[in-house]
């Protein structure tokens, strides 16, 4: 029976999470980046997917998401008038790289920088930091527009993204 | 198993309107009249009053405008002056003040003004003199709700006399008032321009 068991583990281990099913050929799906941006700068940045140890070599991939995603800005911005759903879905791509946003009340955007179309997981994550967010603005010491520098928020983001993203 | 004492943190409290989120208006009047006689010892003349009074309901707006959007579940954002007007006129005076703003209107002079009329707001029901002044308060909150919409725009307060049909509202013990508040509005050129682009 331990034989047995030992090999039920071995074929769980190789089970494919849904959003890396649309890449195949590799087994470790792209970091994803989040922003959260205000009116001027970001107020919070988190990467999802990551592998813990990563060599410092893949700073550069990650200056060249921000770089993506500020460029992504001037659609988000055409696109908040035009649409006047929170949920913009995805608004620019970049190549094989998509960005989808989600606009608060106060035009304050979550932007996603992913790789393969997974609206539904990425409009649940999109939906729990909208609470989330909504929370912490009610903070009367938490001034509008300002880095998000919540411990609580944080780890909350971080569990809602391996909840909903990976 | 014991029931652990955890830190409850603001991101575990629940915003959906509840019973509790009433405040009396006494409560409420002692805390602004507070408010009110700390800003008037450090001015000089009623217009600094204005723009104290104003900017410290500036960031309510913000703050407001977030919630009230949040509570709604409908998941949208206002894109035009007259939605966003209608929003505070009705939703966001319903959450803070218990009822509708008693009305909307436009300006037949100016292209760019709209004025919110009520008449009795609760920052000047128990002022006596220079009520526009008291009212500073709530033109900050609608000024933080336009300008967290993306709408900006000067609000102003001001008094006007009653017309002859209108009924004159008082509370309890107090003088009739002779005249309403208004909430003059002007939006700035590029938000008419960006509005017009719209309707399109």
């Amino acid at each position: 029976t331990r034989k047995s068991q030992t090999a039920k583990q071995h074929t769980t281990s190789v089970h494919y999470s849904p959003l890396s099913s649309n890449n195949m050929s590799s087994s470790q799906q792209s970091p994803l980046l989040f922003l959260i941006v205000g009116r001027n700068e970001p107020l919070y940045s988190a990467e999802f997917g990551k592998p813990p140890g990563t060599p410092i070599t893949a700073q550069s991939i990650t200056r060249q998401n921000f770089i993506v995603m500020h460029s992504a800005l001037d659609l988000v911005d055409k696109s908040c008038w035009v649409n006047s759903n929170m949920y913009l879905k995805v608004v620019d791509t970049v190549n094989h790289q998509m960005i989808s946003t989600f606009s608060t009340a106060c035009h304050i955007k979550f932007m996603l920088l992913h790789t393969g179309k997974n609206e539904d997981a990425i409009k649940n994550f999109f939906m729990d930091v909208y609470e989330l967010y909504t929370k912490l603005s009610m903070n009367p010491f938490y001034r509008f527009d300002t880095p998000i520098t919540s411990k609580q928020f944080n780890a909350r983001v971080k569990a809602a993204g391996r909840r909903y993203l990976s | 198993m014991s029931r652990s004492t955890k830190e409850t943190s603001i991101l575990d409290r629940n915003i959906l309107k509840q019973r509790s989120d009433q405040v009396s208006l006494s409560a409420f009047s002692y805390i602004y009249s507070e408010l009110v006689q700390y800003h008037q010892s450090r001015v000089s003349n009623i217009s600094e009053l204005e723009e104290k009074l104003a900017s410290a309901g500036y960031g309510v707006g913000f703050k407001v405008l977030e919630l009230l959007a949040y509570r709604s579940r409908e998941n949208k954002r206002e894109t035009r002056i007259m939605s966003i007007l209608q929003f505070i006129s009705s939703i966001a005076w319903k959450a803070l003040f218990g009822k509708a703003a008693d009305s909307l209107e436009r300006s037949i002079d100016h292209a760019d003004e709209y004025m919110i009329f009520d008449y009795n707001p609760v920052t000047s029901i128990y002022v006596s003199a220079h009520q526009s002044a008291a009212d500073a308060y709530i033109s900050g909150v609608i000024a933080g709700i336009l300008e967290g919409a993306g709408f900006t725009a000067t609000v102003s307060a001001h008094a006007v006399q009653l017309e002859e049909g209108e009924s004159r509202r008082s509370s309890i013990g107090l003088p009739v008032k002779k005249d309403k508040a208004v909430f003059l509005v002007k939006f700035s050129p590029q938000i008419l321009e960006r509005d017009t682009t719209l309707e399109r």
